[in-house]
């Protein structure tokens, strides 16, 4: 594209690693004004990062950021993308229940201030929220914490737009629609093409790929912490974005006689069905491999509790353990030690009496060591002495070491390095040989191709049920997304 | 919305209410209280409570939890009752010291990341073993100018209610009114928001301590006008009274929920649950039993009210 204008914002060789995972490798993006870009890409393909890198919050490790033509990458920090018109709206949320609509407005507009503050914040969200969803039916003396989910979103994007002294130059919007309705969203989406119009720039990014189609001027698509496609928004259609999004690399279905066997002989033992609407039912025979695949969050975690719980209405033929994808706040004991972390899965087999035996204890938590091989030089160090791929191994050893013959595990991999991938995906196998079940909710695609069954979720529903044999990349991710999106 | 009074209105009022249902009854037991000297006898106590309480306040506005709010109230009260009395700038200068001390406390815990349960708890032991230090035994003189503040006899409405009042209200339009205070209160709503919209978690902390530290700073001082000298003990019960104070009062200990005019009528309704105990000539060994079946009384109508609002 012609760039005779100066862009808003440009990125340059923009890199960040967090431990052994590189998120960004190396973005080079720039943004015009007076342009809607759309970022689209799979779970973990480094999108919220880059956005997080453009709006202050992460400082990149390598590379340039320049907004408005100045060199701004020494000091970069939330106040500078501010102070320069780089406004976020995130995925999570980012107001404070306790505070009211207006009081919420003045934490992100400094400029509102001094007496009578609170009228000119009042006006200022209130004109905003007026202007971009009109019949909100939102007071802006309302607590947000009473506030919808859709709501609360309207407000933060109310707020992102509104302008004080600085201009909103660039407005980044995550996901703005996930929590919003479909009248609520193409509000949204008119008021961005108005924005753009008007000569201010907008970066949406949206798992919902029609939306991106039809409001974004020219679209990015990200893996593997790069851009790998960028072009014009007419040049792509939906099967060409899915078709960037993929790795080309094809799963090869290895042992699929043997895994179609597993399914015609070995027992049932787990049966489950999520609560979404239309929803298929997930089963897993003993000694199977089964993958929950979908984008992150459309109730793959839920379905793995409800499981571990022994719900009524699932039926489970045996103990659960589970392995924690959020090691920091459901998986580790963080003032433990290792020993301490791995035997707490197993304790009621290192009882003597009504009391335990710490060197029976201990002795197994050396054995797990040796099998899983996690670097430690005493098992006694405190568990966040490890690094985080050998905390997982802990998690694993947790587990594994458990008498139980079905283990679930939700999304163990995240920030885990790729040798210890691979060693881990050995144990899964040899643990199958052995009898025992895994269920394995993954975003990682490759990581499918080590389930010999795949269950994919959307929006807490399970909606395609592909074996071995039928599971591509393509089907999952076109399963993944809705077709009239 | 059929309800005619909302939850939210309704859990507003329950501080105010409990501390008027509180006064009906002390009244009606003793009814020579309802005077204007018996009011002042009455709530004269409850002053450096609530002082207190409001320091409490800006610790749990921010999630976390002051255990040293009482020994250092304590210790203020020592260096009042002898060094403000006998070298005024050298007092003044101790005092400022220990509302720096509170800041760096907020940085410490910040910067660390440590919960402030340990870090306080460790303090109070410093602060008590200073408080000794500075007074091994009781005694001390409290300042002439602190002292006869604190006996005020203003016209028609006794010093201590006009003293909680304006307490309460210029706290309230400090945090609860101002532009500042809304940046302040939200940092215990959500951090990562506030982080995001580009100001110092670590500043806000350290304002809330130094701000904790100041109030416990005129507790300190309020409380040795009453009393005329000093003890290293003398306020060790305010750190528990504090913290019941700003949950009495429709506080929350986590999310930034607080609210500094019910806080001082919460530290108002504990100072005069025990009056209200005395004159129900209770055994004193059960006073402290029975002021916190009080507690978990207002606190039992409040959770009610709560679920009321949920399963709307």
């Amino acid at each position: 594209m012609a760039d005779d204008a100066t862009p808003v914002v440009r990125l340059d060789g923009v890199e960040k690693s967090f431990g052994a995972v590189h998120a960004l490798t190396g973005v080079t993006l720039a943004l015009a004004p007076g342009q809607c870009l759309g970022l689209v890409g799979h779970n973990g393909a480094g999108k919220s990062t880059l956005m997080n890198v453009l709006s202050g919050n992460l400082a990149p490790d390598a590379g340039r950021i320049e907004v408005g033509g100045t060199d701004l990458t020494r000091g970069y920090a939330p106040h500078v993308a501010l102070a320069h018109g780089v406004r976020c709206v995130y995925q999570e949320g980012s107001l404070c229940p306790n505070l009211t609509v207006a009081e919420n407005a003045r934490i992100s507009h400094k400029a509102i201030s001094g007496p009578g503050w609170r009228r000119r914040a009042r006006a200022l969200i209130g004109g905003r929220l007026d202007e971009i969803f009109p019949g909100h039916g939102i007071s802006s003396d309302d607590i947000v914490g009473d506030l919808s989910i859709a709501r609360r979103q309207m407000v933060e994007i109310a707020r992102a737009f509104a302008e004080t002294d600085t201009p909103a130059r660039v407005v980044i919007l995550d996901e703005p629609t996930s929590s919003l309705d479909s009248v609520a969203a193409g509000k949204l989406l008119a008021h961005v093409r108005r924005h753009v119009e008007g000569g201010g720039a907008c970066v949406l990014i949206s798992h919902l790929l029609g939306e991106i189609l039809d409001t974004a001027d020219r679209i990015a698509v990200m893996r593997d912490g790069g851009v790998v496609a960028l072009d014009a928004a007419t040049a792509f259609d939906r099967g060409k974005l899915v078709a960037a999004m993929g790795s080309v690399a094809e799963a090869a279905p290895r042992e699929t006689a043997q895994t179609a066997a597993i399914r015609d002989h070995a027992p049932v033992v787990v049966e489950a069905s999520p609560p979404g609407p239309d929803s298929l039912a997930l089963t897993a025979h003993r000694g199977e491999v089964v993958g929950l695949a979908g984008l992150s969050g459309q109730g793959q975690t839920e379905l793995l509790v409800q499981i571990f719980d022994h719900r009524p209405g699932t039926v489970v033929d045996g103990e659960v353990a589970m392995v924690a994808g959020d090691r920091q706040s459901d998986g580790v004991f963080p003032l433990w030690s290792i020993a301490e972390n791995i035997a707490i899965g197993s304790l009621r087999q290192f009882l003597s009496g009504p009391l335990l035996d710490h060197g029976r204890a201990r002795a197994f938590a050396e054995e797990w060591r040796g099998r899983i091989g996690i670097r430690t030089p005493d098992i006694g160090n405190p568990i966040l002495s490890l690094s985080g791929g050998n905390q997982q191994k802990a998690l694993f050893a947790r587990a594994l070491g458990s008498t139980a013959a079905i283990i679930a595990m939700d999304d163990p991999m995240r920030g885990v390095d790729v040798g210890t991938k691979q060693e881990v995906y050995a144990m899964i196998r040899a643990e199958t040989a052995k009898g025992r079940t895994f269920l394995w909710y993954t975003t990682e695609m490759d990581e499918l191709v080590h389930c010999d069954h795949v269950y994919v979720f959307r929006e807490g529903a399970i909606v395609a049920d592909l074996a071995r044999a039928e599971m591509t990349e393509e089907r999952v991710l076109h399963a993944s997304f809705r077709e009239d999106a | 919305m059929s309800a005619p009074v909302s939850p939210r209105v309704l859990r507003a009022l329950l501080p105010p209410l409990s501390l008027a249902a509180l006064l009906i009854a002390i009244f009606w037991l003793q009814p020579r209280t309802m005077s204007y000297f018996g009011l002042n006898l009455l709530l004269n106590l409850a002053v450096p409570i609530a002082l207190a309480t409001i320091a409490q306040m800006f610790i749990l506005c921010v999630n976390e939890l002051d255990l040293s709010i009482g020994a250092f109230v304590s210790l203020v009260a020592c260096i009042t009752a002898t060094w403000l009395h006998d070298a005024p700038l050298l007092g003044v200068l101790a005092l400022a010291g220990l509302v720096a001390a509170y800041a760096g406390l907020g940085a410490l815990i910040h910067l660390r990341n440590l919960p402030s349960i340990v870090v306080t708890l460790g303090m109070s032991f410093v602060w008590l073993g200073l408080a000794v230090l500075v007074l091994p035994t009781p005694g001390g003189a409290a300042p002439d100018y602190i002292r006869s503040l604190m006996t005020l006899k203003p016209p028609i409405v006794p010093f201590p209610i006009i003293a909680s009042v304006v307490l309460a209200l210029a706290v309230h339009v400090l945090l609860m009114r101002s532009a500042w205070g809304t940046v302040l209160r939200g940092a215990g709503g959500n951090p990562q928001a506030l982080a995001r919209a580009g100001w110092s978690i670590l500043r806000i902390k350290m304002t809330m301590f130094a701000l904790a530290g100041f109030f416990g700073v005129l507790s300190g001082m309020a409380l040795v006008g009453l009393t005329t000298s000093a003890d290293a003990n003398i306020a060790l019960r305010y750190t528990l009274l504090s913290i019941a104070g700003v949950i009495l009062g429709g506080g929350e200990f986590v999310g930034g929920r607080v609210s500094p005019i019910g806080a001082v009528i919460g530290a108002v309704t504990l100072a005069l649950a025990g009056s209200f105990l005395s004159f129900l000539r209770l055994n004193p060994d059960w006073q402290i039993g029975a002021q916190g079946a009080i507690l978990i009384l207002v606190l039992a109508l409040r959770v009610l009210i709560s679920r009321g609002e949920v399963r709307r």
